[in-house]
């Protein structure tokens, strides 16, 4: 039992950190992130040119195959990438769900021809793709979608509304979940395109979210033609093509989203406590701490577990969904704690006043919307009870049942 | 990144698990259950000698194996599974690791053969009344040459041939040490008691002038006991694993089997809820106890920290397997037959015994302050 490098993994992370030593910015306290202190169109430049940087390094599409101008590596790279590229404060956002999601599942069913126009640009940060799967009537049951294509000639003709889509705003490409045949049962009628997102009829919208910013957007399709071309894998196949692509998810490995155990031991040292010293000397509270700091390591060896079958070339399985259950429940609890600890200051999210200039306020109010993001927590622990402990699916109402026959509420 | 168990080490843990479902069937665990004048079983005992587990980690010149810790932390997950009815956590963690740490050459030689032999059987004897035992308020005495007073409870003291009891010095000022005492010897009377777990035996052991020989350093007492809980700490926490995994495959294997509402009780979300949470926290406490057994093998100076974590994660995974267990059996799951009980006896058995959880809550916290003032 070690925690070492082989000696390949070694050499490939002193190759990732020159890099990033080169072409990012070390992650710190004093200095303001580069999102925000740049406009969004300067991020966005630096994004593409950072991810243009990672092509001409080697280090963009690390798991692709190379005749795909990836690096043809092992999955323990990738991860050994992320690994460093975390301490660094490295605009990677933008391309995450493009590279990470959408143009595997194009590497996987689109023609070669397709592949040779597409995947090159995505992956030299000239084009960014976004993913549309979501609805506002089809979320945790996303094969519930509603948004309907219609053969017309060559074309498709797309009519509906996505939501929850992240960089839909910025973005060149997108692959769309739709349903083609609603005589067919739920999973059945489903279809996936590629689309260029500068289609006519083709509409974005930010959406407020509850925390006051708006970091993802409604899709507003309004005949908006697509060329039967780019359908991915064929007609009636949408849910298996999303499958892969839900499927890529699960390997990005997140770390901590926000202030967690050590962030608010070290903040209890200047709040008073409730027995005269400190909060960080109150035994109730050193008790949470110990629960805090049991789970984030827990978690974070965890990962040790799954990056040592990585690096044994077995690909981990639904095991990670642990992760996100884990560390947007302990965000919601610490920074609940953090507000609490506060007394009546606890409310002012005023920067200019708030303790930690309002950062537990404002990760708690993110944390509400990341135990749902992704997966909500009742999905991955569905998730956790199926494929893992092997529990019989639950009873379903809508097998071998027209689309267009499903009751469907509001 | 290589943070899992050998194949070697696997594979002796499969050996194990085939050789303890045979030989410490639930039947063998319930006879020691049902039976209140039997300590443990005997027979268990020797075949577990005989197979050379209870000297793996002790050295081959004092006749154990010559194996490390990682080897002893895949037995303690399979004993932990199997509920073994024999004295084995408390003779193999605490007296032998013990000894193994502190222990002068000539006790070594004394004590270590025996216990890989299966002829010593060691326990610790600290506690007296509820909450910590703390020198300032011990009433067992020693006198340089004896001990007096009386320890309650004490893990597997109605049948151990020798303990480890936490003492009043009085040749050092009334500060703690750790002696050693031939229960066998004059001046020891030993009173079973009953417990929580009766499958592990538990007793009141009253000393008068016993004939006892200090452990380590006179007056250091409690920090070598805290060396030895961390220690024993990290190997309890996988008999925890062992017991959590136990306790999810049983309410597994019920979920699907039951039907209710003409359904499998597992179609049920409130039941897979259930059983995922189980998950989340074995998983949890899987990856702690792993680092606390790399800690433990390499004794890095991570190893406090990492012993309190283990044990933390690992006492909350057993209690919420082995309750909600019982829950998911229904009305079934609280009868005496049912197996359910003796994981919830044995997870409390376990996250009581060698301090509990809070207490180890406050530990963790106090040993991360001190990492961050390094």
């Amino acid at each position: 039992m070690d925690f070492n490098d082989t000696p390949e993994e070694a050499a490939f992370r002193q190759r990732a950190q020159a890099f990033l030593a080169a072409h990012a910015e070390p992650k710190s306290a004093q200095k303001e992130s580069l999102q925000k202190r740049l406009s969004d169109k300067e991020y966005m430049l630096a994004a593409k040119a950072y991810q243009k940087a990672k092509a001409e390094n080697g280090f963009a599409g690390i798991t692709w195959p190379k005749e795909q101008g990836g690096q043809g590596l092992a999955p323990i790279f990738s991860v050994i990438f992320g690994q460093e590229e975390g301490k660094y404060d490295a605009p990677a956002g933008p391309f995450t769900i493009g590279l990470g999601m959408c143009v595997p599942t194009v590497i996987a069913f689109a023609t070669d021809a397709q592949k040779a126009r597409h995947v090159g640009p995505a992956l030299r940060g000239e084009e960014i793709w976004c993913q549309l799967f979501s609805e506002p009537s089809a979320g945790s049951d996303v094969a519930g979608l509603k948004t309907r294509a219609v053969r017309d000639g060559d074309d498709w003709v797309i009519n509906g509304q996505k939501v929850w889509t992240s960089g839909a705003h910025y973005s060149d490409w997108g692959i769309v979940l739709v349903r083609t045949n609603p005589d067919k049962a739920k999973h059945k009628g489903l279809s996936m395109f590629f689309i260029d997102m500068k289609s006519p009829g083709i509409e974005v919208r930010p959406i407020h979210q509850m925390s006051g910013g708006s970091n993802f957007n409604e899709v507003y399709f309004t005949d908006v033609r697509v060329p039967h071309a780019q359908m991915l894998g064929g007609e009636g196949n949408g849910w298996s093509v999303a499958l892969v692509t839900l499927m890529n998810e699960r390997l990005a490995v997140g770390g901590s989203p926000g202030p967690d155990y050590k962030e608010i031991f070290d903040w209890a040292r200047t709040m008073p406590g409730m027995e005269g010293g400190s909060l960080a000397e109150d035994a109730a509270f050193r008790q949470k701490v110990a629960d805090w700091y049991v789970r984030a390591e827990g978690y974070k060896l965890a990962k040790f577990r799954t990056m040592t079958a990585l690096s044994k070339g077995q690909t981990p399985g639904p095991e990670s969904s642990i992760g996100k259950i884990i560390t947007a429940n302990q965000l919601q609890d610490i920074t609940h704690n953090a507000m609490e600890a506060m007394d009546h200051f606890g409310i002012i999210t005023d920067a200019a006043h708030a303790p930690a200039e309002g950062v537990f306020q404002q990760s708690h109010m993110w944390a509400a919307g990341l135990r749902i993001a992704g997966g909500t927590d009742e999905i991955l622990k569905n998730i956790i009870a199926e494929r893992i402990l092997g529990l019989p699916g639950d009873v379903r109402v809508d097998k071998d049942v027209a689309f267009k026959d499903l009751p469907s509420g509001r | 990144m290589n943070f899992d168990f050998s194949d070697d080490q696997k594979y002796l843990k499969e050996q194990a698990r085939k050789f303890l479902s045979e030989q410490s069937s639930m039947a063998v665990v319930r006879t020691i259950l049902n039976d209140d004048t039997k300590s443990h079983d005997a027979k268990l005992w020797q075949a577990i000698a005989d197979m050379g587990w209870l000297g793996a980690a002790i050295p081959e010149a004092y006749g154990g194996l010559g194996l490390g810790e990682l080897e002893l932390c895949v037995l303690a997950e399979e004993m932990g599974r199997s509920l073994a009815p024999v004295p084995w956590a408390s003779t193999v963690y605490f007296f032998a690791e013990a000894l193994k740490i502190a222990g002068s050459e000539a006790q070594k030689q004394a004590l270590l053969p025996g216990v890989a032999d299966g002829s010593v059987i060691g326990c610790v004897a600290a506690s007296e009344g509820p909450g910590e035992p703390r020198a300032a308020h011990l009433t067992t005495r020693f006198d340089g040459s004896s001990v007096s007073g009386t320890k309650l409870p004490v893990a597997d003291g109605d049948c151990a041939t020798h303990a480890l009891v936490l003492v009043r010095d009085e040749t050092c000022g009334g500060a703690a040490s750790l002696v050693i005492v031939d229960l066998r010897g004059a001046g020891v009377s030993a009173k079973s008691v009953k417990t929580f777990d009766p499958t592990r035996s538990h007793a009141s052991i009253t000393f008068d002038k016993a004939p006892a020989h200090v452990l380590g350093e006179a007056g250091d007492g409690e920090a070598l006991l805290s060396r030895i809980y961390d220690r024993a700490a990290v190997l309890v926490s996988f008999e925890q694993i062992g017991g959590s995994q136990a306790c999810l495959e049983m309410a597994t294997d019920y979920a699907k089997g039951r039907y209710a509402f003409s359904r499998q009780i597992g179609s049920f979300q409130a039941i897979k809820h259930k059983l995922a949470d189980m998950y989340v926290a074995l998983e949890i406490a899987r990856s702690n106890a792993y680092y606390g057994a790399w800690a433990l093998s390499t004794d890095a100076p991570e190893l406090p920290l990492a012993a309190a974590a283990a044990r933390i994660a690992g006492c909350e995974a057993y209690y919420l397997a082995s309750k909600e267990n019982i829950q998911t059996h229904g009305g079934m799951g609280f009868t005496w037959e049912v197996d359910c009980h003796l994981y919830y006896r044995r997870a409390k058995l376990l996250a009581l015994q060698a301090g509990a959880p809070a207490l180890w809550k406050e530990k963790l916290v106090r040993r991360l302050e001190l990492r961050n003032a390094a």
